[in-house]
């Protein structure tokens, strides 16, 4: 993936003007210490573990990692342990492929997250502060030379130890993250106990996105009232988003909670888009132009904001095969711990590439993957006639149905819940297409993939 | 002489005890072989324990433990008429801790190992859900030790184990049956079981139909 | 006092006892793995229920006093919610 992430992308206009961005810095520039303390001014310590709690309660910030927790509640959780025995953690993990907005952030903004972080730890009375973040993003951003800096400066008063996180889907949820830490795999543990009250080494755990460290060093020195001067009423600030153009182009951008998305995203050359990553929800584009940036606009149709990830599917491809692309490495992505997630995502995979069926990628990729035979002809015909292979027919879609149903609910973690939001979004969304598809046609005409997604080991055609 | 035909009662009490304590272990040993799946680490799940629709599981698991159960309180019978028992002197203690028995130190050494095994193997299953099942599990395959000592305390102690008879027979058969469950268990393990997780391999070749 | 069972999805190697012992609350999905009825344990299969925490080889399953607060359990999949 290029590191085209770090320009402020096409500018959302925020109601009130000029409050914007908040958490960029100015030009995107990445701020140095210097330049950081003289933009924000100091790091407000308050002096008093739980000090912080009652600003981040008044300023109704909620997490950016995808679950939007209220802050303020988990703090109280984990600032009931003895001074000194809790832990903090900047979740910097990122495993969603589409997303590219932490990794923007620790590069321009790393002091407003390490700012955060210490703010976070005076305020549980944590006596260890923890960055988690990927080694490939460790090395790109440079963090470790930025905590340095501020040890040396003598800015931190906890001192923060930088752990790798692996490359998967899983790494960033919270009690794999809670696992790995303590010294064992990246696998989520059942629940309860939370991490808040037992996670790494056994010691009550804050764990929070970086983005969510950020703004919270920002409610510390401008107060909740400014935070609130910008979203809505019930979900009040800003927040970062990656938006996937349809015209290929990605961009990380920050925009006010409630800006409409017809301004994010660029509609015109889009069928659908997807909101909130690959645990996120299908909305078909008419839809999508009346709808905003917002949980409070996007439950009703079974959206949600997640980790900010806004992609638009261009009008040529086919849905279903990205879903189904998603899908295969959503399945891949599972622990494995759990029999229902275990066994339920590979089947509804398998059963979604089914729907999907042949890829589009015969018709016009010069260097096709080795095809089955029935494919052959496609390749070589300009006018391909359906394929020989039989149609998916009703019942693929009956027992995806079924196998949604199973598998919900029953895993540890929510990953089989996310899969099956997604899945079931997309045969929503795609509804006609299932339709086509069922019959053995495709209305999609480019068979190039479009969402990143992580090659596995026998796919050719996975994106980058 | 009645003192004499009560203490012979204790003695061929505890004997006959004995024997039926070796056959009731080795059925727990058994039916234990048969029902116990491997542990089920991550991707990996080990397979149902048998069981039918006239036979459920849980009967079968349940008759595993009620033959173990019985079989300990026919030990506790062995054991503490042997204690009881004047014939030949025989401490408490000496059956708890090994060799420290006057009489036969060897023998009676190896009844105590086999006792103090067994009681482990007992309690930690009676207390399974305080201690987790990794504990249990490590625990439980003391069982495999506490068997075969007691079947050595049994040849060693019995002169009519070891004589042709009936007993020997028996104790012959006992072992035989073990054998051959580990036999059969062992075997099986080596047959890859039908994993439930399809390979990767399986989700992507799907990708090129 | 109602009481609520929950199934540990990891330790659970689909073993299938609970659901011989207490078919009328849990039944067994398509891969052996256990179902729950959404809901409190009614009075009269508490015991069962007792049972087949008790019998299961994993120690998988267990009876907790109060309703879930919260926490992603059991959910009902016509209704697609889930706790959380």
């Amino acid at each position: 993936m290029t590191a085209a992430t770090t320009a402020a992308g096409p500018h959302p206009i925020p109601a009130d003007g000029g409050a914007l961005p908040r958490l960029l810095p100015p030009a995107c520039r990445p701020a140095g210490l210097a330049a950081h303390l003289g933009l924000h001014g100091p790091l407000p310590y308050r002096g008093a573990a739980r000090a912080l709690i009652a600003d981040v309660r008044a300023s109704g910030l909620t997490g950016r990692g995808g679950a939007a927790f209220p802050v303020h509640r988990k703090l109280e959780v984990v600032a009931a342990a003895r001074p000194g025995r809790a832990v903090v953690v900047g979740n910097g993990a990122e495993g969603e492929p589409a997303s590219h907005k932490d990794e923007a952030l620790l590069t321009l903004a790393p002091h407003l997250v390490l700012d955060g972080l210490q703010l976070a730890a005076e305020a549980v009375g944590a006596g260890r502060a923890i960055l988690y973040v990927r080694h490939d993003v460790l090395g790109r951003t440079r963090i470790e030379a930025r905590i340095s800096e501020r040890t040396a400066t003598g800015l931190d008063r906890v001192p923060v130890s930088v752990i790798p996180a692996p490359g998967r889907f899983l790494a960033g949820q919270e009690s794999a993250l809670s696992s790995l830490v303590s010294g064992a795999a990246a696998v989520p543990r059942f629940t309860p106990p939370r991490v808040s009250e037992r996670g790494v080494d056994g010691r009550p755990t804050l764990v929070q996105n970086v983005e969510t460290l950020a703004h919270l060093a920002l409610v510390a020195r401008y107060g909740p009232a400014w935070f609130r001067s910008l979203g809505t009423l019930s979900e009040p600030g800003t927040m970062l988003c990656t938006l996937r153009q349809a015209d290929g182009s990605v961009t990380v951008a920050e925009a006010a909670i409630g800006t409409p998305l017809a301004t994010l995203l660029d509609l015109r050359a889009a069928s659908a888009i997807l909101i909130g990553g690959y645990h996120g929800a299908w909305i078909p584009v008419r839809q999508a132009a009346t709808l905003a940036l917002s949980n409070a606009a996007l439950r009703p149709v079974g959206g949600f904001l997640g980790a900010g990830v806004l992609a638009a599917l261009p009008a040529r491809r086919c849905g279903l095969a990205e879903a189904a692309r998603v899908a295969r490495y959503l399945a891949r992505e599972s622990a494995g711990q759990c029999g229902p997630c275990r066994n339920g995502l590979p089947a509804i995979a398998a059963a979604t590439t089914e729907l999907a069926g042949p890829p589009l990628s015969a018709h016009l990729d010069p260097n096709p993957s080795p095809p089955a035979a029935p494919h052959l002809s496609a390749h070589l015909d300009p006018n391909p006639s359906p394929p020989a292979a039989p149609h998916p027919g009703p019942r693929v879609l009956a027992d995806l149905t079924r196998w949604a149903g199973l598998v919900e609910g029953r895993g540890a973690c929510h990953h089989p819940d996310g899969t099956v939001r997604f899945l079931r979004s997309a045969l929503r969304t795609f509804g006609d297409e299932v339709g086509e598809h069922v019959r053995g046609r495709c209305t999609g005409s480019d068979g190039r993939p479009f969402l990143p997604v992580p090659a596995g080991r026998a796919d050719g055609d996975e994106g980058s | 002489m009645t003192g004499v035909s009560s203490s012979t009662a204790l003695w061929y009490a505890s004997r006959a005890t004995g024997v039926v304590s070796l056959v009731l272990l080795s059925a727990a040993v058994i039916i234990g072989i048969v029902v116990s799946r491997p542990a089920c680490p991550r991707g990996a799940p080990g397979g149902r324990p048998p069981g039918s629709a006239r036979l459920p599981r849980f009967v079968v698991l349940g008759l595993h433990r009620n033959v173990s159960l019985l079989a300990v309180a026919f030990v506790a019978v062995h054991v503490l008429t042997a204690v009881a028992d004047s014939f030949v002197s025989i401490s408490l203690a000496a059956a708890i801790i090994p060799f420290a028995s006057a009489y036969e130190p060897l023998w009676m050494g190896l009844g105590a190992v086999s006792l103090d095994l067994m009681v482990a193997v007992i309690v930690t299953s009676l207390l399974r859900r305080h201690i987790g099942h990794r504990v249990w599990r490590a625990l439980h395959w003391l069982a495999y030790v506490s068997w075969p000592v007691a079947v050595a305390h049994g040849i060693g102690s019995s002169t009519d184990l070891r004589r042709a008879g009936p007993l020997l027979d028996l104790t012959i058969a006992c072992i035989a049956a073990v054998v051959i469950a580990l036999a059969w268990r062992v075997t099986r393990a080596r047959v890859p079981q039908p994993r439930s997780r399809p390979a990767p391999e399986l989700i992507d070749a799907g990708a090129r139909r | 006092m109602t009481s609520r069972l929950r199934v540990n999805p990891i330790a659970c190697c689909g073993h299938g006892l609970c659901a011989e012992l207490l078919p009328e609350l849990i039944s067994l999905d398509e891969w052996g793995y256990p179902v729950i009825a959404e809901g409190t344990v009614p009075p009269g299969l508490t015991r069962e229920a007792r049972r087949a925490v008790t019998d299961c080889p994993a120690l998988a399953l267990a009876l907790s006093p109060e309703p879930d607060r919260g926490l992603a359990g059991v959910i009902r999949p016509e209704t697609g919610r889930s706790e959380s």
